[in-house]
């Protein structure tokens, strides 16, 4: 049932990466409940832009749940309080009227704030670099199922690949690690034949590479797998610890 | 060398650092319990225990040493890792919020840690650091509880330790790799009892000694 609600907003302000940022509040009159909460934040910038003043940045994309551009903290919830949802797929029949919402952009040591409620998440592209290469032959597609790969094996590197790269999971970690995201990336790769010549460099690779990033250290709090849009879960991360540990003291790779 | 630094001087090597010596200290803290449950059998049993332990030397010197250097490797490295955490994000957020992942438990760690370090530093001045020549131990213990102040102090240390044991227990099956949805959810709850265990066969000795002793 659609109806209207109106909020208090207290939106992170800052100029630029450099500059000392802080809360700015903001009424959000009229909201649909069928609204997103991206298209909440329009309505907000589409007032500002009128009144001559500056629209709040923040990243979005394809506003379907699936790129991974979008997310914010929203009331210390990353991605907003509903299980499993990108911030763009967050609806705003989830607040009540008169509720009071603190919108803050992810923080971490390695994510800068570019402005407002954007932040600059190329170190997870560092990292994913990180990983290097996988082996596949080039020329025709293969036939299908001429590489036998077991529904299990198939289904656990599929879940794990449903991760966008959101970075929620080091926004929600209370030492921003990025153990879920790495986790996520090794279990995909390393579980399928393709990855699997490469899977102890590719480990070593991007636990080092998190290490110099200035993520912090994981001490299985969990929130990520609570807060994860895609609910990775932290047995990735399990599977990554042995991977270290394989690789580390079982492999000829330094 | 170098793989060998590389390896444990990294954030998941550090980790499995506290892992392994945490497991050993379960391990102890399981011998402990039962030594110290003597007590229940009187001072004459819990004295008796003290002495067979004692005729173990130079057994004992060697586990004393060995428990020492896994104490300093865990309190060390704890440190570090928690340091490298306070580092990882300088600028806080205004709202927390916990989603359902943290507990009590595993939002303290590092600060249980140093109250368990204070703790087992008083532990070992009261019975272990002190003159025996013309006591018992038991003597020790029984006169140390006869005051409400003591029993107090050990009760809440206990609850410190037990919290610790609670997330650490789990935790270190996690850092190890043992996460599998077969035997996880086995895991999550035996650190609950398990840590239970010690929070209540530690916690009422002090207790009992002093109301029966
Ligand atoms: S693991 Fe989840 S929270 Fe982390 S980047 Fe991937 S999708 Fe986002
Ligand atoms: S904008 Fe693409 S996932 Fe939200």
């Amino acid at each position: 049932m659609t109806k209207n609600i109106n909020l208090t907003l207290k939106v992170w302000r800052q100029k630029n990466s450099s500059a000392a940022g802080n809360f700015e509040r903001l009424e959000a009159k009229d909201i649909s409940t069928d609204m997103s909460f991206l298209e909440m934040l329009d309505i907000i910038n589409e007032k500002l832009t009128l009144e001559g003043k500056e629209p709040i940045a923040f990243d979005h994309d394809c506003r379907e749940g699936i790129c991974g551009q979008c997310g914010s903290v929203i009331n210390g919830r990353p991605h907003g309080p509903e299980k499993g949802t990108t911030l763009c797929q967050l609806h705003m029949r989830h607040f009540a009227d008169g509720d009071e919402l603190v919108i803050e952009p992810f923080r971490a040591r390695a994510f800068k704030v570019v402005k407002d409620l954007a932040v600059d998440r190329s170190p997870l592209d560092q990292l994913i670099q990180a990983g290097g290469y996988i082996s596949a032959n080039t020329g025709a597609a293969p036939d299908a199922n001429a590489l036998p790969i077991s529904k299990e094996t198939a289904e656990m590197a599929f879940d794990a690949a449903a991760c966008i790269g959101c970075g929620a999971c080091i926004a929600a970690c209370p030492n921003a690690s990025a153990m879920l995201f790495i986790g996520a990336k090794v279990s995909h790769l390393n579980l399928l034949p393709q990855g699997k010549s490469e899977a102890d460099k590719r480990t070593l690779g991007m636990v080092r590479k998190m290490d110099t990033l200035g993520f912090g250290n994981c001490t299985n709090e969990r929130e990520c797998e609570a807060e994860c849009p895609k609910e990775i879960s932290i047995t990735n991360i399990a599977r990554l610890n042995r991977g270290f540990i394989k690789a580390s003291l079982f492999s000829s790779e330094k | 060398m170098n793989w060998f630094v590389a390896t444990f001087g990294s954030s998941i090597g550090k980790k499995l650092l506290m892992a392994v010596t945490g497991l050993c200290f379960i391990g102890f803290l399981t011998g402990h319990l039962a030594g110290n449950l003597t007590i229940y059998a009187g001072g004459d049993a819990f004295n008796s225990y003290a002495e067979h332990l004692h005729a173990l030397e130079p057994f004992l010197t060697v586990v004393e040493i060995a428990l020492l250097s896994l104490a300093i490797i865990h309190i060390v490295t704890g440190l570090w890792l928690f340091w490298q955490n306070l580092k990882a994000r300088p600028n806080r957020y205004a709202v927390n919020k916990w989603a359902g992942g943290r507990t009590i438990g595993s939002a303290t760690m590092p600060y249980t840690g140093v109250l368990i370090l204070a703790f087992v530093i008083f532990h070992l001045l009261n019975f272990s650091f002190v003159d025996k020549t013309n006591t018992t131990i038991w003597q020790i213990v029984s006169t140390a509880f006869a005051n409400p102040l003591y029993v107090l102090l050990y009760i809440a240390a206990i609850v410190v330790v037990a919290f610790h044991v609670r997330h650490g227990l789990w935790s270190l099956f996690q850092t190890l790799g043992a996460n599998h949805p077969k035997y996880m959810p086995f895991i999550f709850k035996a650190s609950i009892v398990v840590s239970l265990i010690f929070g209540i066969g530690f916690g009422l000795l002090p207790l009992y000694v002093s109301l029966f002793a």
